[in-house]
């Protein structure tokens, strides 16, 4: 027996694909930006001098990196619900990703705030800096820039672990290719075109988080 | 009547995190090995081999894990092999795993100094002496902490096959919430197993890599 390939059916639903691509860069990016932020408070928790707030961000951080994203969104979309808070399927999803995003942001972060020598800080005391300035311009954002890669290439992971969120009903470009398989029974073709368009977004995404990163980090290197 | 999340419920999990930890060995072991030929085929002297084996990386980093089990899942049968989904999916994630470790590997051989091996072949040792010998015994060291931790994700990277149905820790948590509807505490505790199988390794990772960092 052989296999005749037919990519037609999936190719005459580029509608659906289109939706689907859609709703993976709006998910992902919410995500990315939510995260980071959210990152950026347990990093400062993480680094606090008190205990109760660094253990909790050590608790935090090392529960969610050492638990699978499904199980994260799971116990969001089908546990929560049990504490009085029900989520559609897209806000599960964006929730988890966010969560999970801060862990890892926040370990990053770190990294970076951590390789800022403390005579730099000492440089804009003495230059008669206030404190938040101090903060924004000699630790952030050069801290920043040092884990920019990193943060990327976390940022990309985000991005494909998207493809999870199909199992909450998150109308994202995994969800539509099931849709469309159980329609046209395509599997092959589809899952082939699927990651054809996968490995494009996560180029996509690395070329336009470079280009961020060059505008945004484009002041003289340290 | 309902069934309430208790002990035996808790035993359901377990039997399932047998599944995780076996998927999770055998995907480490068959993909150890061939993340090895990755590595040596990205540090090679041949640039058409360097170059299919940086595609075959690219592609496997730059795809959900999902959609390349999927792949094989439903790949397999049109070349004529019809197998279990265990299987698949032990093929699947050995794939995938060979392309994250022979990334991390090509990062650890490239980064033992070259006076090693040009000192081996100044000795006159051949490659695979030079290879088994002294690059890849001082590329282990460097590569060992971010090896546990692509193990680690590899753990995480299991529950997918929840998705194809196999019945390991992810799936029976799936099916006990199904039972009991208690989600919150059944997926609290599929949570809490992970936690306990993956912090150990997490832990054994940062701490040679301090220990590296030291010796430096």
């Amino acid at each position: 027996m052989t296999y005749k390939y037919d990519f037609e059916p999936v190719f005459a639903a580029w509608p659906m694909l289109v939706d689907g691509i859609v709703g993976t860069l709006k998910m992902s990016s919410l995500s990315m930006v939510m995260g980071l932020s959210l990152g950026i408070v347990f990093m400062l928790m993480r680094m606090s001098k008190h205990r109760a707030p660094r253990a909790l961000a050590i608790g935090y951080i090392e529960m969610i990196r050492n638990t699978p994203i499904l199980v994260q969104v799971f116990f969001v979309f089908f546990g929560m619900p049990a504490i009085g808070i029900r989520l559609s399927g897209e806000q599960a999803a964006i929730l988890a990703m966010t969560l999970n995003c801060a862990a890892y942001a926040a370990e990053i972060v770190r990294g970076g705030v951590q390789s800022i020598r403390p005579g730099q800080i000492e440089a804009g005391r003495a230059l008669g800096m206030h404190g938040l300035d101090i903060y924004r311009f000699i630790v952030f954002r050069p801290a920043i820039r040092a884990v920019y890669p990193a943060l990327c290439s976390q940022f990309i992971l985000m991005m494909l672990n998207s493809s999870l969120m199909s199992s909450v009903s998150a109308e994202e470009l995994t969800y539509f290719a099931q849709t469309l398989d159980s329609q046209t029974f395509r599997s092959f073709e589809i899952y082939l075109t699927l990651g054809v368009i996968y490995l494009a977004l996560s180029q996509f995404f690395s070329i336009a988080l470079g280009m961020i990163g060059r505008v945004y980090f484009s002041y003289p290197a340290k | 009547m309902i069934r309430q999340f208790g002990w035996g419920e808790f035993f359901f999990l377990i039997e399932g995190a047998r599944w995780t930890v076996a998927l999770s060995f055998l995907a480490f072991t068959v993909g150890g090995a061939l993340g090895l030929a990755v590595a040596l085929g990205r540090t090679s002297k041949y640039g058409w081999l360097r170059l299919l084996m940086a595609t075959y990386i690219q592609i496997f980093q730059g795809t959900p894990l999902l959609i390349q089990l999927f792949f094989v899942y439903f790949g397999l049968p049109l070349l004529g092999l019809k197998v279990d989904v265990w299987v698949a999916l032990t093929i699947g994630l050995s794939l995938h795993t060979s392309a994250f470790l022979g990334e991390i590997w090509r990062g650890s051989i490239q980064a033992v100094p070259d006076g090693q091996s040009e000192a081996a072949r100044a000795l006159g040792i051949g490659y695979v002496s030079r290879m088994v010998d002294v690059v890849l015994p001082q590329a282990f060291r460097i590569g060992l902490p971010a090896t546990i931790s692509f193990l680690v994700n590899l753990i995480k990277g299991t529950a997918l096959a929840a998705l194809l149905g196999l019945t390991e820790l992810t799936r029976s948590g799936q099916l006990m919430a199904n039972i009991t509807f208690q989600p919150l505490q059944v997926y609290g505790a599929v949570a809490l197993i992970y936690f306990i199988i993956c912090v150990p390794l997490t832990y054994c990772s940062a701490r040679i890599e301090r220990r590296l960092n030291a010796a430096r």
